[in-house]
């Protein structure tokens, strides 16, 4: 049985209400944490070894320590809940039915960081989950949780659900305090970090819900119990949503020890490729990361078994690897089109670009563009080497890593399977079909071990 | 349409102000611009934009270079009902672009367009975090996911029926 810290009350029917969350220890880790020193709850959740589970791993604890304390200046919590990342649905899942769990971390959080106004910045397109949010926030207020001087401590906290407008660059943290700020969502050039000049010129603090849910566990059973759980650096838990081409699509919490191969074929997870199909690639952490062919998903170059770790996924680096990223978890199977998924995502790069930098601006069109034309049948074999050279360009170039997100899905794309690329080019008339199938990227005498 | 608040929704207007620091009242902009796109019959006409910078107190250009940055703010006129359809990978390996088809055929408009009836817009749109739970789109405040083409008739018809409920 896998480990659950998050989602462990999820299926209790009611829990989305403060009575019945209550009643299954919720709000513990709040009247725990006031027992403790803000210095207290910063050291516990750096010895937890939690990362960010936004997409960029940072670890926590040590971000929460970078935040400027200049006197008399006040300082911010904003939880970052834009989830915009295709491929990535979990942070909706915690909000939607565990809203009270995203509440008390970021009580405690608040505590920690001393802000007393905290912000959820919400993606627009959520409209629902604001409204769930907003009950959470006033039963827990109305139960003395938040407000002025909670439980007599002196520390005042209000939480506030700020909703964005439909922009997937407001989730960067500098352009979504940006937005926050009522602007255009244009990341800011760093430094200043947010930690020392962030909202309103604040010393401000931006975590993923799930980073912040997860402090509840921490704090309730220790910082090293939580880094007891997992393997290296990839401690506790992590929530993956899981799409595309599967049985089983949906928001699963795993240790991360559990092999891809498990997390892919065992009923316990994705429950095999849907409809029998065979598995053809897969894009392990939202469509930032590289996309791998099946051979070199479950296993590493090297030839062991890869694991749901941010250290494995990420084995092999961008020739042979990928990375966890936002846990958006893509399964492609064998009648699905390479070119054509990758122009998708340079559609989506394109119309996401915020527009200040012209390599992100210019590049991300051009690459749509050309990825259209190889789709449609227009393609020259010239173009696969502009459309590399071109994500070359945009690669570390630009103001925020937008461009590289957007360039990274088409590097890997073209080095892992640019045969698929030049069949569209010879065969124009068929590179519609979409049904290049599965080459050599799949082992096509893979039976799932330990699997039914 | 006189454009102004209601009483009630001017006193939410304030409350939305006073959980950003003083002075700092442009950071209820994009909360006051989805209040005045839902009272203000569904876009944001320039009008209403110069409604919204009098109520912040900021230049009516601060609310027009912000609204046009945002997708979910309509700059003309959108039919009652608009069909925003996710296309982005994850919904289109699960036949997002044959559902994006079928209504297109089933309202005879292409992407971008409104029925004559002024009734329906068809959009397309990236990734709205259902992508488990695809194809799908959104309808107004809430998600139609697992979408089927008889999925679509009946969202269709409920539309219809609504619409009529209610003139
Ligand atoms: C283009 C872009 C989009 C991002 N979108 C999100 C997002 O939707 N949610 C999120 O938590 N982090 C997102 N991030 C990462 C944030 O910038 C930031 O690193 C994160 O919120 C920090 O929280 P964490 O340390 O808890 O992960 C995005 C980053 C980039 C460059
Ligand atoms: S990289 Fe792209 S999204 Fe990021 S600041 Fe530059 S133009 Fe904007
Ligand atoms: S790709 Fe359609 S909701 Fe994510």
């Amino acid at each position: 049985m896998a480990i659950k810290l998050l989602l462990e009350n999820a299926h209790i029917e009611g829990i989305r209400s403060y009575d019945v969350y209550r009643k299954h220890g919720g709000y513990r880790s709040v009247e725990k944490a006031f027992k403790m020193t803000p210095d207290e709850i910063v050291e516990e959740v750096k010895k937890s070894g939690l990362r960010g589970r936004g997409g960029a791993g940072f670890p926590t604890g040590l971000k929460w320590s970078f935040l400027a304390k200049p006197e008399g200046v006040p300082r911010h919590l904003v939880c970052n809940a834009d989830e915009s990342e295709p491929g990535t649905f979990k942070d909706r899942y915690l909000m939607e039915f565990l809203p009270h769990l995203l509440i008390e971390g970021l009580i405690v959080s608040s505590f920690a960081l001393n802000s007393n106004h905290t912000y959820i910045y919400i993606r627009g397109e959520y409209a629902w989950i604001v409204d769930i949010l907003d009950q959470a926030i006033a039963e827990a207020k109305n139960n003395g949780w938040l407000g002025k001087n909670i439980l007599g401590t002196g520390f005042d906290c209000e939480i506030y659900v700020h909703r964005g407008a439909g922009a997937y660059i407001c989730g960067e943290e500098t352009a979504l305090i940006e937005s926050l700020e009522g602007k255009r969502g244009n990341p800011r050039i760093k430094p200043p970090f947010p930690a020392v000049q962030g909202v309103w010129m604040r010393p401000t603090v931006v975590n993923n819900v799930e980073t912040l849910a997860a402090v509840v566990p921490i704090i309730n059973n220790g910082g090293e119990a939580y880094s007891k759980i997992g393997i290296g650096k990839s401690t506790g838990t992590k929530l993956l949503s899981a799409c595309g081409n599967i049985n089983k699509p949906g928001i699963y919490e795993i240790d991360m020890t559990c092999s891809v191969e498990e997390f892919i074929y065992s009923d316990e997870y994705c429950g095999g490729i849907a409809k029998g199909k065979k598995l053809k690639a897969c894009i392990p952490g939202g469509s930032s990361v590289p996309i791998l062919p099946a051979n070199l998903l479950l296993k590493t170059a090297k030839g062991e078994t890869r694991i749901m770790s941010y250290e494995s996924l990420a084995d092999g680096g961008f020739a042979t690897g990928s990375m966890m990223g936002s846990g958006g978890f893509e399964v492609l199977d064998e009648d699905q089109c390479v070119v054509r998924h990758t122009m998708s995502l340079a559609r989506f790069y394109n119309h996401e670009s915020c527009g200040q930098c012209s390599p992100c601006r210019e590049g991300t069109g051009w690459m749509y563009k050309i990825l259209k034309n190889l789709e449609y049948g227009k393609g020259k074999m010239s173009d696969i080497d502009l459309l590399w050279d071109i994500q070359r360009k945009i690669e570390g170039n630009t103001i925020c890593p937008l461009g590289d997100a957007a360039a990274w899905p088409v590097a890997a794309a073209i080095r892992h399977f640019r045969d698929e690329f030049e069949w569209h080019v010879l065969n124009p008339d068929e590179s519609q079909k979409r049904n290049y199938g599965l080459a050599h990227y799949a082992d096509p005498i893979h039976v799932p071990a330990a699997v039914g | 349409m006189t454009i102004k608040f209601s009483e009630e929704k001017l006193n939410a207007v304030k409350e939305l102000i006073a959980r950003y620091p003083e002075g700092k009242q442009k950071s209820a902009l994009l909360p006051l611009l989805h209040m005045a796109q839902d009272e203000f019959g569904g876009w944001l006409d320039v009008p209403v934009m110069d409604y919204v910078a009098e109520l912040l107190s900021i230049e009516p250009i601060e609310v027009y270079e912000v609204a046009t940055f945002y997708s979910m703010f309509n700059m003309k006129p959108v039919g009652k009902y608009m069909f925003e359809v996710c296309q982005t990978g994850p919904c289109m390996v699960n036949g997002s672009d044959d559902i994006i088809d079928y209504i297109k055929n089933k309202l005879g408009i292409t992407v971008g367009q409104t029925t004559p009836d002024g009734m329906f817009t068809l959009k397309t749109v990236e990734c709205l975090g259902a992508c488990g739970y695809a194809p799908m789109m959104q309808l107004g405040k809430t998600y139609r996911e697992h979408l089927t083409k008889e999925k679509i008739d009946r969202i269709i018809d409920e539309c219809r029926k609504n619409a009529s409920v209610n003139n």
